[in-house]
C-alpha cells in the first residue's frame, strides 16, 4: 500500500448569517415551497382566529355577575359566572360560612407540596412535616375539634378534594408500584404471579369501574356496622388504579439496567435491597421519568371521575354550581373554561418540574 | 505445599439440561498464585471463574474458597464474596457515580466504614492504579482504559484476598491494553492471588505462575507458561496456540 502524505482540505468560504430575525425567518418559515405554503396558509388561519378569540374572551367579555349584562346581544364570555360562583366552584358543598376552613387546608397542602419538589428540602424530617401538614388538614376539614364544627367527608369538594385525592394517591401509588416492580421481577414464582394478576386485572378494567367497585361493592362485602369512609376507599381504588400502571412503566426501566451492573453489586457484597436502592433503581428511575410524570399527570386529571361515586371535587362541584341555577346554566363553558385553566396551571407545572429532575438526575451522562 | 485457597472437586455445570459447560472440574490454587486461564470461546472459562464468586453455582462436585464451601447458604456465599474481588470484561462501573462514590459505595454500605475513611482509603487505591486525579468524574467521561483501572481499583478496596480477572482488556482500544496490563502486573508483583481469563498471551508469560488451557468444559492442560507456549503436549492446545500466535 502507498504511503499517503497528509493533505490539508482547502479552506471553504463562511457560512451564511444564520441570526437575526430576517435569516430565521428564511430558513424556517420561507425555505422551500411547501414551507413557505405552510406558512402562508397557518399564517391565513392564525389571522382569521385569533382576533375573533380575542375578541370573545376579552374584548366583548361581561366581567359582572349580573346575568342580563350576560344575556345581551353581540356579547362575548360571560366571565360574570365565574365571579358569582368562584366559591362554589372551588370549594364545592363544603358550607359557605366554613369555607376558611379549606382555604387554609388547600394553602397549607399546596405549600408542602411545592416545598417537597425542592432539593434542598429532602431531609428525613421533611417526612414528620407531611405527616403534621395531613394531620393539619384533616383536623381543619374535618372539625370536631378546637371548636370547629364538623364536616363531614361527603361535604368537601372542588379544588381541595381534587388536590386531596391526586396528592395522596399519587404518594401512595409511587411506593405501591416500585414494589411491584420489583416482584414483577422477583425470582420467587409466588411474588412474581401476584405482581403479574394483579397488574393485568387493573389494567383490564376503567377506574370507573374500580372506583364503583371501592364506592357500591366493597361495603357489602363487609360485616355489617362496619364501614370505611368513602372518601378513604376511593383513595384506595385510584391508588391501585395508577400504581399498576406505573409500575409498569417502572419495570419498563428496570429491564433496561445491564445485567453487569447487578453483578458488580454482587461482587462487592451489596445485599439484594442494598443494590436496588443504590444501583438499580437510581439508574432505572432517572430512565423513566417522563413516564412517571405522565403517571401523575393522568392520575391529577382522573380524579375528575370521582364526581360518578358523588364526590364532587373540582369537575363535579363545576357541574353542581351551574346545574342547580337556572338563570346561570347558560354559561357553562365559561365555568369550563375557568376550571381548565386551573387543571392546566397544575399539569404544567408538574411536567415542567419534570424537566428539571430530568436534568437533574441526567448530569452524570453530560461528557 | 501450603492450604490450597481455592479447590475444584469434580465441578460439574450444566446451563439448561443439555448444555454441559463445566466438566469434572479438578483445579486447587495456592496461595498467591498466579493463574492465567486461556482457551477457545465457550470453552467456559468465564464460567469457571464465576463459579468461584457464586455468580454462576455449579450443580455438582465441591467448590471451597478459601475454607468456605460454597452452597446454597447466603451467609457462605456473602463471606466469599468478601474475600473474592472481581473485574468484569465491560467493566461495570456505575455510571451514576462518581468515580470516588464508585469506590466507596461497597465499604460505606457494607463495610460500614464512616464515609471520611472510606473516601481515604478510596483515593489510596485510586493512586494505586493511577487515577487519582479523576475521582470526581463520572464514569462514562473517562476513556475505556481509565474506567478499567477504576474497576480494579474499585476491587481493591475491599481488600480482597483473591482477585479474579474476566477477559480485562478484552473491550478495550489497542492503545489502552497496555496501561491496564501494567496495573495488572503490579499487582501480581504484589502477591495477591490471581485468576485472570485472558488471551494476552505476553501478558501470560509476564505474570502467570501456571497457565491453564480449557476446551469443551474441561481442563485440557496446565503448566507453567514457559512450557505450555514452547512446548504444548495436547493436540488442542497446538491447534489453539497456532491460532492466536499464528500471525
Amino acid at each position: 500500500m502507498d504511503a499517503q502524505t497528509f493533505q490539508p482540505i482547502a479552506p471553504r468560504p463562511a457560512p451564511g448569517k444564520t441570526e437575526g430575525l430576517l435569516p430565521w425567518m428564511r430558513s424556517n418559515l420561507f425555505g422551500n415551497w411547501p414551507t413557505s405554503l405552510g406558512t402562508v396558509v397557518l399564517g391565513a388561519l392564525l389571522l382569521w382566529l385569533v382576533p375573533q378569540m380575542l375578541s370573545w374572551t376579552l374584548l366583548r367579555a361581561v366581567w359582572v355577575p349580573q346575568v342580563e349584562a350576560c344575556r345581551m346581544d353581540g356579547v362575548g364570555a360571560c366571565w360574570g359566572v365565574v365571579a358569582e360562583k368562584y366559591r362554589l366552584i372551588i370549594f364545592g358543598r363544603y358550607p359557605f360560612d366554613e369555607q376558611w376552613r379549606p382555604l387554609v387546608a388547600t394553602v397549607l397542602m399546596v405549600s408542602i407540596l411545592m416545598a417537597s419538589c425542592a432539593r434542598a428540602f429532602w431531609k428525613p424530617w421533611l417526612a414528620l412535616l407531611w405527616l403534621a401538614v395531613l394531620g393539619a388538614f384533616f383536623t381543619i376539614m374535618f372539625g370536631g375539634v378546637l371548636g370547629l364544627s364538623r364536616i363531614e367527608t361527603d361535604r368537601w369538594g372542588g379544588l381541595p378534594l381534587t388536590i386531596l385525592l391526586a396528592s395522596l394517591s399519587i404518594a401512595m401509588a409511587f411506593p405501591v408500584a416500585l414494589l411491584v416492580a420489583l416482584g414483577r421481577r422477583s425470582s420467587m414464582p409466588a411474588i412474581r404471579s401476584v405482581c403479574t394478576v394483579y397488574v393485568e386485572l387493573i389494567r383490564g378494567v376503567p377506574l370507573i369501574s374500580v372506583l364503583f367497585m371501592a364506592s357500591f361493592m366493597f361495603p357489602l362485602f363487609m360485616p355489617q356496622g362496619f364501614t370505611i369512609d368513602v372518601l378513604i376507599r376511593v383513595l384506595v381504588g385510584i391508588t391501585l388504579f395508577a400504581a399498576a400502571y406505573m409500575a409498569e412503566v417502572i419495570r419498563g426501566g428496570l429491564q433496561a439496567i445491564p445485567k453487569g451492573q447487578v453483578e458488580a453489586a454482587a461482587t462487592l457484597g451489596l445485599s439484594y435491597w442494598q443494590t436496588q436502592r443504590k444501583i438499580v433503581l437510581p439508574q432505572a428511575l432517572a430512565m423513566v421519568v417522563p413516564g412517571i410524570m405522565n403517571g401523575f399527570i393522568s392520575t391529577f386529571k382522573d380524579t375528575s371521575l370521582v364526581t360518578i361515586v358523588s364526590l364532587y371535587e373540582l369537575t363535579g362541584s363545576m357541574g353542581l354550581a351551574l346545574n342547580s341555577d337556572a338563570e346561570w346554566r347558560p354559561f357553562k363553558i365559561e365555568g369550563y373554561l375557568f376550571i381548565a385553566s386551573l387543571y392546566f396551571l397544575f399539569c404544567f407545572s408538574m411536567s415542567r418540574y419534570s424537566h428539571w429532575v430530568e436534568k437533574q438526575v441526567n448530569k452524570s451522562k453530560l461528557r | 505445599m501450603s492450604q490450597p485457597i481455592v479447590t475444584f472437586d469434580k465441578v460439574n455445570k450444566w446451563y439448561g439440561n443439555d448444555f454441559h459447560v463445566l466438566r469434572d472440574i479438578d483445579l486447587s490454587v495456592a496461595k498467591g498464585e498466579r493463574i492465567v486461564i486461556c482457551g477457545p470461546s465457550g470453552s467456559g472459562k468465564s464460567t469457571l471463574i464465576r463459579c468461584i464468586n457464586r455468580l454462576e453455582e455449579h450443580q455438582q462436585g465441591r467448590l471451597i474458597v478459601d475454607g468456605v464451601e460454597l452452597s446454597d447458604d447466603v451467609k457462605a456465599i456473602d463471606q466469599v464474596r468478601k474475600e473474592v474481588g472481581m473485574v468484569f470484561q465491560q467493566f461495570n462501573l456505575f455510571p451514576h457515580l462518581t468515580v470516588l462514590e464508585n469506590l466507596t459505595l461497597s465499604p460505606m454500605w457494607v463495610g460500614k466504614t464512616p464515609k471520611k475513611e472510606a473516601e481515604e482509603k478510596a483515593m489510596e487505591q485510586l493512586q494505586r492504579v493511577r487515577i487519582a486525579e479523576q475521582a470526581s468524574k463520572y464514569p462514562l467521561q473517562l476513556s475505556g482504559g481509565q474506567q478499567q483501572r477504576v474497576a480494579i481499583a474499585r476491587a481493591l478496596c475491599l481488600k480482597p484476598k483473591i482477585m479474579l480477572f474476566d477477559e480485562p482488556t478484552s473491550a478495550l482500544d489497542p492503545e489502552m491494553i497496555k496501561e491496564v496490563l501494567d496495573v495488572i502486573i503490579e499487582l501480581a508483583n504484589q502477591g495477591i492471588t490471581m485468576i485472570c481469563v485472558t488471551h494476552e498471551m505476553g501478558f501470560a508469560k509476564a505474570v502467570a505462575d501456571r497457565v491453564i488451557f480449557m476446551d469443551q468444559g474441561q481442563i485440557v492442560e496446565q503448566n507453567n507458561p514457559n512450557d505450555f507456549f514452547n512446548n504444548p503436549q495436547n493436540e488442542r492446545s497446538r491447534d489453539f496456540l497456532s491460532k492466536i500466535l499464528g500471525h
